[in-house]
């Protein structure tokens, strides 16, 4: 008697594809955080981190294991379970969006037809929505647990920063969702493919909408209130130490990367290679190209965060609110209304 | 057992003892936490009906803006252990397990009407819940109820905001 009919070489093959997908986007925070400070360092016009290995390239590993090291330190007044949970819950949360990212076309691996991409779903942008703001809670969580006023002061502002930003974000996608009628990545990825131009084109006001709001969602420069440091001496990870403090750092960096992902597949053709006719190489080939492509489209949008991040000074929290509130919504609900006038006048 | 059993019964078992934390729980926190907990079994439920739209929407709107703004008040309230009358936790136990057997016997009469006599809960088929045939439905069918809730919300935000300038 079978007891649970599973095809397992099915569960077999995701849970590789999860393990290879999360593996590499710790990976790639890892070289993030190094290409921040380098970023830093040639905007500064100072060298940088040098010293450990070829330029300064075992420098995150060296990072790594001094946080590693560090004392894990609780305090005593903090709320034990809800202190370890925060950090957890922020990491997990920033790498649960891999799930519906479409990372190549499909390769053939022993016999098996592979899809790249972990869970096409017919609501992939919806699922990465609600993931978005389930990442807010690892930050209230862990800010409220450490007992602390000025890590409940920024994990409130953290909480409604990420609330405000979030009804723009919707909006704007609204606006994409519109020209594409699906809300599946992996099908407004082929659309663009097979169409004539990338997204960017039709919904260029959407784009700087969505990556602004993108940018206050990772809590990244001229909108990371929730870190000023000099009204919040650190933020709301302020009694972290150790690899607790690292995941919470970490988890800022994954934010990115999945949101430079999922920028890419919606406005600038995910893993498409512009002028470059797939069908000419092997598949396997070709699906290879695709990643690569993907990857590069990421590089790209992360050194664009981190440009930002190095030139523009941070908001005053009125401010912030202002601009969420009284700017992007009216210009989202304007972007709407446009795209609707534009869909009806070319039926 | 078929798999989709096998989910059927943890999902119920998490979402029942996810419920009862919440009323054990003596930190109105914890409470929030295990209420949004709740929220993600009645997601998995619904996947599990084909509802992929509702299940999502479930999250998104009630475990990730509502029970953000539940978390946003307690933590503003700053609630004491001590400032909230606790009941001993044998007498929410008998409340939780009359409560619950009072469910029971009001799913015994629902079950015996006529409409559901005879019925099975169809897992994993039908479309209504995936979000093409819902927004058909929402937007031929029942237009006119959906055009007069969205009125309804903009009303409530008005008046949110006009309270929130006062």
């Amino acid at each position: 008697m079978t007891i649970i009919a599973i095809d397992w070489a099915f569960i077999v093959e995701k849970l590789i594809m999860i393990a290879i997908i999360v593996f590499a986007s710790l990976g790639i925070a890892l070289y993030t955080t190094f290409g921040e400070r380098k970023v830093a360092a040639i905007l500064q016009d100072r060298p940088g981190p040098s010293r450990v290995g070829p330029f300064g390239l075992f420098q995150p590993l060296a990072d790594g294991l001094k946080l590693i090291m560090k004392e894990e330190i609780i305090p005593n007044a903090a709320n034990k379970w809800l202190f370890i949970l925060g950090p957890g819950l922020a990491m997990t949360a920033s790498l649960m969006t891999c799930a519906v990212i479409p990372w190549g076309s499909a390769v053939d691996v022993f016999g098996r037809h592979v899809a790249l991409q972990i869970a096409d779903v017919n609501i992939g942008i919806l699922y990465v929505f609600a993931v978005v703001s389930m990442g807010v809670y690892g930050i209230m969580i862990g800010g409220w647990a450490s007992n602390n006023k000025f890590s409940l002061m920024s994990s409130l502002r953290a909480a409604s920063q990420a609330i405000s930003y979030e009804l723009a974000m919707g909006l704007a996608l609204i606006a994409l969702l519109m020209t594409t009628g699906s809300l599946s990545l992996k099908t407004i990825v082929e659309q663009q493919i097979t169409g004539r131009y990338w997204n960017i084109v039709y919904q260029p006001l959407g784009f700087l909408l969505f990556f602004i709001t993108a940018l206050a969602e990772c809590n990244r420069t001229p909108f990371d209130l929730p870190e000023a440091e000099n009204e919040l001496n650190f933020g709301y990870h302020q009694e972290y130490s150790s690899m607790k403090l690292g995941f919470y750092l970490f988890a800022e960096y994954i934010n990115m990367i999945m949101s430079s992902a999922i920028m890419a597949s919606m406005y600038f053709g995910g893993y498409d290679l512009p002028f470059f006719n797939e069908a000419s190489v092997a598949p396997n080939i070709a699906a290879l190209i695709g990643v690569g492509t993907l990857l590069i489209k990421i590089v790209m949008f992360i050194f664009l965060f981190m440009w930002i991040r190095w030139t523009i000074p941070r908001f005053r929290y009125d401010q912030l609110m202002n601009l969420g509130w009284k700017t992007m919504i009216p210009l989202a609900l304007f972007n709407l209304l446009l795209t609707g006038a534009v869909i009806l006048a070319k039926l | 057992m078929s798999t989709l059993e096998i989910l059927f019964y943890a999902l119920s078992a998490f979402a029942i003892v996810s419920a009862i934390m919440v009323l054990v729980s003596k930190n109105p926190i914890h409470s929030v936490l295990w209420l949004i907990l709740v929220f993600f079994a009645i997601s998995g439920h619904y996947i599990l009906l084909n509802a992929q739209f509702l299940a999502i929407v479930n999250i998104i709107v009630y475990a990730g803006a509502i029970m953000v703004l539940f978390l946003f008040v307690i933590m503003l309230m700053n609630v004491k252990k001590d400032s909230e009358p606790q009941k001993q936790l044998l007498v929410k136990f008998t409340g939780v397990i009359a409560g619950g057997s009072f469910l029971t016997l009001l799913i015994a009469l629902v079950k015996q009407t006529s409409q559901l006599q005879g019925k099975q809960v169809l897992l994993k088929e039908g479309t209504i819940g995936l979000i093409h045939p819902l927004g058909k439905a929402l937007f031929s069918d029942y237009v006119l109820p959906f055009e007069i809730s969205s009125v309804l919300f903009l009303s409530a935000m008005v008046g949110a905001v006009i309270i929130g300038k006062k």
